[in-house]
């Protein structure tokens, strides 16, 4: 793994991630179950987008833990982008723990017909 | 006598080699396997659960991000919970190209027996952040009680 430790104990996962690309836009969908919106970074530098999450633990009465398959944990993943995009109009929504990320590419010259003139 | 071989035998003169081999790569990949596999559900299964008890109750809470919860079944009979569900993603129309698609989806269901029983009446299921949480009242029977001791 080449991305830096993180300072915070704690197991990291990568998150199940679907990717589709349309002229338009990129966009992104990553499973990040028990992250809230607060506790969510999207952060796009140098064409490298990079995801986290970090899943707080739950507040509660104290309990015995009878059964544990999976623990508050970090989601993190790094993506690099070949296009380029228009970080105006980034658009993220956080649903039920999946995050959807509109990536819109810039807008490139539209191929134009050339009218020749003959004078 | 029916002899079942595990693996299947090569009529060559180094027959007990490749056997030993394929061994060896047959555990090569389980060891992969298990490196390779998430700790969020070490058997494979899904949703990965957690469950808790405090005096009154026991919780049980189950990953499973993105579903509609009118696509989520959950019953409860004394000491049973099950919960069954279908997680259903819906592809792009039109000329989206997909360059990864990881997300999983389909039917799922488990069903844990608890160690007491709980009033299936009054269960509580919420759902948010893609986090399912039970809230199930021990049954009344199954509480612990108090015993004055007469002297």
């Amino acid at each position: 793994m080449t991305a830096p430790e993180p300072t915070r104990p704690g197991q990291v996962h990568s998150p199940a991630t679907d990717i589709f690309e349309t002229d338009e836009a990129i966009t992104v969908l990553a499973d990040m179950p028990g992250v809230r919106a607060d506790a969510l970074q999207i952060d796009l530098r140098d064409n490298v987008l990079t995801l986290t999450g970090r899943v707080l633990r739950q507040e509660g009465n104290y309990e015995a833990e009878l059964l544990c398959e999976f623990q508050p944990s970090t989601f993190y993943r790094q993506f690099t982008l070949s296009e380029r995009i228009d970080q105006s109009k980034i658009d993220a929504k956080l649903t039920a723990g999946v995050l959807r990320l509109e990536l819109p590419k810039i807008e490139r010259a539209k191929p134009r017909q050339i009218q020749v003139r003959t004078g | 006598m029916l002899v079942r071989r595990v693996w299947p035998g090569r009529p060559t003169f180094n027959a007990s080699l490749s056997d030993f081999e394929q061994a060896r790569q047959e555990m090569l990949r389980l060891f992969d396997s298990m490196a390779n596999e998430s700790p969020t559900s070490p058997s494979g299964v899904f949703p990965p659960l957690n469950v808790g008890q405090d005096e009154d109750n026991v919780f049980v809470r189950a990953e499973i991000p993105g579903i509609n919860p009118e696509q989520l079944s959950i019953s409860v009979l004394r000491n049973r919970v099950s919960i069954a569900g279908k997680r259903e993603i819906q592809l792009e129309q039109g000329r989206a190209a997909y360059h990864r698609r990881e997300r999983p989806e389909g039917s799922f269901s488990r069903t844990l027996t608890l160690p007491v029983e709980v009033d299936a009446e009054r269960v509580d299921a919420r759902y948010a952040d893609g986090i399912l949480t039970l809230t199930l009242p021990k049954a009344e029977a199954a509480k612990p009680r108090q015993i004055e001791v007469r002297t």
